[in-house]
């Protein structure tokens, strides 16, 4: 922690992340019922009324609300998508890894061909075909995001299986899967999280570029859908898209500088030991 | 005599390395019985640790058989060797590397119990405690980090994972090859009074002739993956007749003294 704060950057970055954190808690006490509720004339400039500070959006709701309440559709997919892709590389890598022989060669071709399609793509084709809600978001980019974390867990479990400890598992008897899953995994986590930060930023921007498409959750403010809406009336109200494209900015530096700094700050921990 | 307990014959393994192959066990012939200490000794990269685990069915052989206990050992699988595998079990020489690095004492010991089904959850407590008593330990060492007790103890706790699962044979790889002189003794003396009260055997693998000599009861001596000569171990230490055993003996000191004076 102490070395974390020595690194000007993650400081900026955890201060942004510990913002938005405030945001997407606070969205409902702050700005009770429905966000898309109508507050007022439609197209209102920001810093003109101050019980809506930012103005309204083309059907006069409160864009403030909206922001917050987006703060917490973007955080909650970005950490959901980013954990569900880790979970799935880190078994599919480890397992991979440890099995090797034709069930490595079978997971590692699947993780090949998911990652030959761009990601977004096979975002936007899964949630095409599925429907959007907030899951199947989650899910499409999940599906798109997993491939980093399991090569990097299978590199890591080609050399974590040849040590002692996984002999000695073995001898006890101990059920391959349960080597793989319970010693192996866990050993070959660290260098797998150090994606997150990555993954995280990835994931919320997909989200916005999916809702900006229209196929975000329809019942949800979220950013990418804000920035969608204030399109249609881009010359006449710019602030409705430049004022969710600031917050999408500054998440996802958020999200990589801190990342950036946490690993680095094992990094230090780990050279020093 | 009663059969042995583990029965070796033409145990052969090569290694394929940047296209050099290497015979690190060559048409191996080996027995223990019951309760008696096998010694594998010889210079280092002579194969005694390729044999060990080709005991152990950590890695499979090119050819030759292996009978445990028995019955036909290659030719188990699956659960079945799974299941063999609680009467054979090893001690490796650094217990840090050996045992999870994450892992707590009592989770080293847990394992075997709960895997061979040996004991509800509620019983394993206190057998873990019988377990940490039995290798000389304090039960109280039960909820610490491996990385928080001293080598000696680890490889004390390390004992006790190899005995929970009360096996017939330990392949004990250099298993105090690690530790000071002092230490080294008292895991020695650990290791004697296991055998004298459970009948377990031993196949010690060792590059240290002055402790082969002390704690086996015969000894084999490897070359380049063959037997260069095996026999009562006092005797063969004492007066080797092969080249290799010869210049091991050399080079321990304190055994070419002690056979000057008698
Ligand atoms: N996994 C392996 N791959 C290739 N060569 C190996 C492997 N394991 C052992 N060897 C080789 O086999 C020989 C015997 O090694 P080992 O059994 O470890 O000897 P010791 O335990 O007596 O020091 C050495 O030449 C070693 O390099
Ligand atoms: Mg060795």
């Amino acid at each position: 922690m102490r070395r974390l704060a020595s690194a000007p950057e993650a400081l900026v970055g955890l201060g942004i992340l510990a913002a938005l954190t405030v945001m997407a808690l606070a969205a409902s006490m702050l700005f009770p019922g429905d966000p898309l509720a109508i507050k007022g004339a439609p197209l209102l400039p920001p810093f003109q009324d101050w019980s809506l500070p930012l103005g309204t959006d083309r059907l006069g709701r409160d864009v403030l609300a909206e922001l917050f309440h987006g703060a917490r559709a973007s955080l909650a997919v970005g950490l959901a998508a980013a954990a569900a892709a880790i979970a799935v590389g880190a078994v599919v890598g480890t397992l991979a890894g440890f099995a090797g022989g034709i069930v490595d060669e079978a997971l590692m071709r699947i993780t090949d061909a998911f990652q030959t399609v761009p990601s977004f793509l096979l975002a936007l084709a899964f949630v095409s075909v599925v429907g959007p809600s907030l899951t199947v978001v989650v899910i499409a980019i999940a599906l798109s995001a997993w491939t980093g974390p399991a090569r990097v867990a299978r590199a890591e479990v080609l050399s974590i299986r040849e040590r002692d400890f996984v002999a000695g598992a073995r001898v006890i008897g101990m059920h391959p899967l349960e080597i793989a899953l319970r010693e192996v995994l866990p050993n070959a986590l660290p260098p797998v999280l150090a994606l997150s930060s990555v993954i995280v930023a990835s994931a919320i921007l997909i989200e916005a570029a999916l809702s900006f498409l229209g196929l975000g959750d329809p019942n949800r403010v979220t950013w990418g859908g804000m920035i969608a809406e204030g399109r249609t009336v881009l010359r006449s109200a710019p602030f409705l898209s430049i004022v969710p494209g600031i917050a999408l900015v500054l998440t996802v530096l958020g999200v990589y500088l801190a990342g950036e700094g946490v690993v680095e700050g094992t990094a230090v921990r780990k050279g020093l030991s | 005599m009663s059969d042995p307990l583990l029965a070796v014959s033409g145990l052969t393994k090569r290694f394929r390395r940047s296209g050099t192959t290497v015979i690190a066990a060559d048409n191996i012939s080996l027995s223990i019985s019951g309760g008696e200490t096998l010694a594998l000794a010889g210079p280092s990269g002579s194969g005694k640790s390729t044999i060990a685990r080709l005991i152990l069915r950590l890695i499979e052989p090119d050819a030759g058989r292996v009978d445990f206990d028995g019955g036909d050992f290659l030719a188990l699988h699956g659960a079945a060797l799974r299941a063999k595998r609680a009467r054979l079990q090893m001690v490796f020489q650094d217990p840090l590397a050996a045992l999870n690095p994450r892992a707590t004492v009592a989770r080293v010991l847990d394992d075997p119990l709960r895997i061979h089904g040996l004991a509800s959850r509620g019983e394993r407590p206190d057998r873990i405690a019988t377990l940490l008593e039995r290798v000389g330990l304090s039960p109280d060492l039960a909820g610490r980090h491996l990385h928080e007790i001293s080598g000696g103890q680890r490889q004390r706790v390390a004992i006790a994972r190899a005995i929970a699962t009360k096996p017939s044979l330990i392949v004990l790889d250099e298993a105090v090859s690690a530790l000071d002189v002092s230490v080294r003794g008292q895991i020695l003396e650990l290791l004697l009074d296991l055998q004298r009260t459970e009948r377990i055997a031993y196949l010690f693998v060792s590059h240290d002739l002055g402790v082969v000599r002390a704690f086996a009861h015969r000894v084999i001596l490897l070359e380049g993956g063959r037997i260069a000569e095996q026999g009562d171990a006092r005797a063969v230490i004492d007066n080797p007749q092969s080249t290799i055993g010869k210049a091991l003996v050399a080079a321990v000191p304190r055994l070419t003294r002690t056979q000057d004076r008698s």
